[in-house]
């Protein structure tokens, strides 16, 4: 089954990154290293990236028939995405195994969904 | 032309590779050498001809590659580690051909290995397809929807670990061979359900899962003619995979087994697979095939729905619920307990069945209670569950059932 583990932040779990010292953030680095290296040898990972800060991004919107992208502003969001795991794991268990590895899943930061499948069997 | 030479090199891809092992003894780098050999002979047989000795081009390719390989820096480094697992070297030191079996000895003995028990059952998946099926990485990542470096990284992690934990190219021994062998029978029914599951609305190109399952299964009955399970799995495949045109709507909606235009069936592998059974169930020790092949050989016999001789498929089912118990199973047997003791009856054994932690969270308990309440003329209880039963499956085309069903009790009612 495939699941996409979500990382989110917020403006607390940016003031505590920023607050760490530099080999605490080495540290953090570190984990994401050594847990991306174990998801590539299990065969469970199929994409894994962090994403821009929102205030890098931009608002599409289609107008008749014209895409027009905009930055943005955006509503002050109190969370965004920062990063996602997509993953082919036996059970969800193991996904949530899995996001329970990610330095984030400290702060409670963490999300697993599992994904949809055009599969189906006789009902 | 091609799909000739493509199914005369995929026929020939567990022999080769079973004997460039006996003569090499590493596995990784036999699997690697096999693969280009097919590769190449794929690429120069529709232009060139079919040479005379297929069999034996491939070797002598295989084998040039494989000295190849062991050049280059890579091998050289895993050569460098193979002296410290010594012990573990697929192939114990002064065996030759004779102390193998034949042909059919060495499809089993690759099967048993790519199915061990070190392995996780995606990754055995993966290198069943490759080392026996002769798939390429590629065709592999599009048959189960995961790009080409999962599936890469699969495959080479799973020779690592048999390597590791000294995995041998052996006929597993008396004591080994039942749990072995059951591994093998599941690889073969994951690859056949993931084919089959997929038929439904699928839009990308798929390689043919079901079809590829039923040529392992015939290859692993070959080797086994006495085995009741093998010759089980595969007349559950055959029984099953006879219904596949009527299963999907041409707009890729699942059609129901009652509701489906049983002129679509496949007779022949109906036949075929019935043939199979019968025999199985009459040679050798009952098993879990044999039983869901039995099942699958009722269904598939009724001219019409109504004709279903659904007593007998209960006694199948308490038996199978006896061999080998599970979520699945117990669902099955109390939507044929309604069938014959009607939908009340089976509700209470609903009722009782899902105290079973096992059953409390699986997807289908709400489906068929939806189809138990419907049955019983529930109404708006059955409505109620099959939307329930809707939000719990991951599958597309199963929710658009659900969904659909609980629409038409929301329509008759009003």
């Amino acid at each position: 089954m495939k699941y996409l583990i979500l990382i989110y932040h917020n403006p607390d779990s940016r003031k505590i990154w920023n607050s760490f010292t530099d080999e605490q953030r080495a540290e953090g680095l570190h984990a994401y290293a050594v847990l991306n290296e174990q998801l590539a040898a299990s065969g469970e990972l199929i994409a894994a990236e962090a994403l821009d800060e929102p205030s890098t991004a931009k608002h599409v919107t289609l107008d008749e028939g014209r895409t027009i992208a905009t930055d943005g502003p955006f509503a002050e969001a109190k969370e965004h995405l920062a990063g996602f795991y997509l993953l082919d794991t036996e059970t969800m268990d193991r996904a949530v195994e899995i996001a329970g590895q990610i330095p984030e899943a400290v702060l409670g930061m963490i999300e697993v969904r599992p994904i949809l499948t055009y599969a189906g069997l006789e009902m | 032309m091609t799909d000739e030479v493509e199914a005369l090199l995929r026929s020939l891809a567990p022999e080769v590779l079973a004997a460039i092992i006996r003569r090499q003894g590493d596995f990784d780098t036999s699997e690697d050498a096999v693969q280009e050999a097919l590769v190449a002979g794929a690429a120069q047989w529709p232009r060139d001809g079919v040479p005379a000795n297929p069999r034996g081009w491939l070797i002598t390719v295989a084998s040039r590659r494989q000295i190849e390989l062991w050049r280059s820096e890579a091998a050289r480094r895993r050569r460098e580690e193979s002296v410290s697992r010594a012990e573990g070297s697929p192939v114990a030191s002064g065996t030759d051909k004779e102390t193998f079996g034949p042909d059919a000895d060495d499809t089993l003995s690759l099967f048993v290995l790519c199915c061990h028990p070190a392995l996780t059952p995606t990754s055995q998946v993966a290198l069943t397809l490759r080392a026996v099926g002769g798939l390429t990485t590629a065709e592999i990542a599009r048959a189960l929807l995961v790009p080409e470096s999962t599936v890469a990284q699969r495959i080479s992690r799973a020779k690592q670990r048999i390597r590791e934990s000294g995995g041998r190219f052996l006929l597993p021994t008396r004591a080994e061979r039942p749990a072995r062998l059951a591994a093998v029978l599941h690889v073969l029914y994951l690859i056949f359900n993931e084919g089959y599951a997929a038929s439904s609305g699928e839009r990308l190109v798929r390689v043919e899962l079901t079809a590829e399952a039923i040529r392992l299964a015939r290859q692993l009955h070959a080797a086994l003619p006495a085995d009741g399970e093998a010759a089980g799995l595969l007349a559950l495949m055959l029984l099953t995979d006879a219904r596949r045109r009527a299963r999907v709507s041409p707009a890729g909606d699942l059609i129901p087994l009652a509701e489906q235009d049983r002129g679509l069936w496949d007779r022949a592998a109906i036949a075929e697979g019935l043939a199979l059974v019968t025999k199985a169930l009459s040679d050798a020790p009952v098993g879990p095939y044999q039983l869901q092949a039995a099942i699958a050989a009722i269904h598939d016999q009724a001219p019409r729905a109504e004709d279903t001789d659904w007593r007998e498929i209960l006694g199948l089912y308490e038996l199978l619920e006896r061999v080998a118990p599970g979520p699945m199973v117990a669902l099955n047997r109390i939507v044929a307990v309604a069938m014959v003791e009607g939908p009340r009856v089976a509700l209470a054994r609903l009722a009782l069945a899902e105290r079973d932690p096992a059953l409390v969270d699986h997807h289908r308990l709400e489906a068929v209670r939806a189809h138990l309440l419907e049955m019983a003329g529930d109404t708006d209880a059955a409505r109620d569950a099959y939307a329930r039963a809707a939000r719990r499956t991951l599958s597309i085309p199963e929710r658009r059932f659900l969904e659909n069903r609980a629409e038409r009790l929301a329509g008759a009612k009003t």
